[in-house]
């Protein structure tokens, strides 16, 4: 690891003037991450902020028909908190099974959707969830907010500091981990909102994206048999030695059945 | 150079260090606490598990700068004198170690779970298990002994 300055800023406005006065820093959440990859040598920040004593970013709420939930929040929270599983169950259970035990105690909610990892599990929940990204200069739409592989909308510097996810009628999520990391070699959240059906998949392709043919099934009926028969193309997908193109696309609609069956 | 002070095993240390330390080299460089394992870096295999502030985390991917103001765990600090921690000695009991790289970390895995889970099912222990990689038992006898250690600990 290359070395770098660090900082534990005790509020957003503080963190926020790191990261601005000097463009080569970075910010630090959960670091599960961030970390690795400068124990890699892939990426040597002048400054490391670290977001951990920042209390703008803390915090779960639930408040009428929306779930609040602040940037540095571990997935363990996600996992564990009472009023997640009782608005959006299948948001909690995406969170438990993210990774294993001590990354999931250390990992958090902003540094997982701020990396847009294409096999991360959060942004499918983020984007078939329609949340919306609370930053600290604007809020974004999450149809606006995944560019693709590892970019986001997200300035050089600007911080998330919460999500609000409306809270659906139902919604379902079903992965196919790689055995070695956990991450999802396909998986896909499944939402019945109040703008309609929204089926995101993740994994699968260079970056988390709606598929519009499950979501086409499902608008009809929202049941696992109305995807009998539904193909995915496959242009675009992922090859690699855990799986072909051919092999994901047939995944995202077996994963799909099961998100639906689980969204019950 | 940053200077921290982490409660580690119960006593406070005070040390400077440079701001890219990983909490597991102020461990075993630092304090010679050896106990604590590095088996690989990709931060997949969890031989370096310890608790801070009683939770399981990799100290392969934890800066010892963001564990300052903490109290750490490691394996070293888990038996009371000659007597073994109940989960080190269900380890011992149900032969779950071979060449014992991967047991410093299993343990510290197994008694932050014991904790939070006072009657799992198998199923349960080895989804627990999933961060940390064993390549000798087959996993079989590490299930039976955190079986038999979380019940040891419940009991
Ligand atoms: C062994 C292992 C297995 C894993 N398995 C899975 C898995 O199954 N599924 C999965 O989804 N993930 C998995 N992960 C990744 C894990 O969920 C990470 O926690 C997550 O990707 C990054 O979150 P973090 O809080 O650790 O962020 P960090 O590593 O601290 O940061 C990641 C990036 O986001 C930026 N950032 C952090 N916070 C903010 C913010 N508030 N605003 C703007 N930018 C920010 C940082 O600058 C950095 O570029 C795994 C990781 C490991 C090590
Ligand atoms: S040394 Fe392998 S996970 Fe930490
Ligand atoms: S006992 Fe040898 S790696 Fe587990």
């Amino acid at each position: 690891m290359y070395q770098f300055e660090f900082h534990r800023p005790k509020s957003l406005a503080e963190a926020a003037a790191l990261l601005e006065a000097n463009e080569d820093a970075k910010a630090l959440s959960g670091g599960q991450t961030l970390l690795p990859t400068l124990k890699q040598r892939l990426a040597s920040p002048s400054d490391v902020v670290d977001l951990s004593a920042v209390p703008e970013l803390k915090g779960i709420s639930v408040s009428g028909d929306t779930v609040t939930i602040g940037a540095f929040t571990r997935h363990v929270d996600v996992a564990k908190s009472a009023e997640v599983a009782k608005a959006i169950p299948a948001l909690s259970q995406l969170a438990a099974h993210i990774g294993d035990p001590a990354v999931r105690n250390r990992g958090t909610i902003g540094g997982s959707v701020a990396n847009n990892d294409p096999a991360a599990d959060y942004p499918s929940a983020v984007l078939a969830l329609n949340a919306t990204i609370h930053t600290n200069k604007r809020t974004i739409a999450a149809d606006d907010f995944f560019k693709g592989l590892f970019e986001t909308a997200l300035d050089a510097g600007e911080l998330i500091v919460k999500f609000t996810f409306p809270v659906p009628k139902r919604a379902g999520y079903a992965k196919f981990p790689n055995p070695a990391s956990r991450y999802a070699m396909v998986g896909v959240f499944v939402a019945e909102t109040a703008s309609g059906v929204r089926v995101a998949v993740t994994g699968a392709g260079p970056g988390v994206f709606r598929a519009k043919e499950i979501e086409a099934a499902l608008a009809g009926s929202f049941s696992a048999a109305s995807l009998d028969g539904v193909k995915v193309p496959s242009a675009g997908m992922n090859s690699d030695m855990h799986g072909s193109a051919e092999y994901r696309a047939h995944l995202v609609t077996v994963m799909a059945k099961r998100a639906v069956a689980a969204a019950g | 150079m940053p200077t921290v002070t982490i409660t580690v095993n119960g006593k406070a240390v005070t040390r400077e260090v440079e701001a890219r330390t990983l909490l597991v080299q102020f461990l075993r460089e630092h304090l010679s606490l050896t106990g604590t394992h590095v088996g690989c870096d990709t931060s997949q295999c969890g031989a370096c598990v310890v608790h801070v502030d009683g939770q399981a985390i990799k100290s392969c991917t934890t800066l010892a700068v963001q564990a300052d103001g903490s109290a750490v765990t490691t394996i070293e600090g888990l038996a009371d004198g000659q007597t073994l921690h109940p989960m080190q000695e269900a380890f011992r009991e149900h032969h779950g170690l071979q060449c014992g790289f991967c047991t410093p970390g299993m343990i510290m895995t197994a008694v932050d779970f014991a904790k939070n889970n006072k009657n799992p099912t198998e199923a349960e222990i080895r989804q627990a298990l999933e961060g940390n990689i064993c390549r000798c038992t087959g996993y079989h006898n590490i299930v039976k002994a955190v079986a038999a250690g979380t019940a040891a600990m419940n009991g």
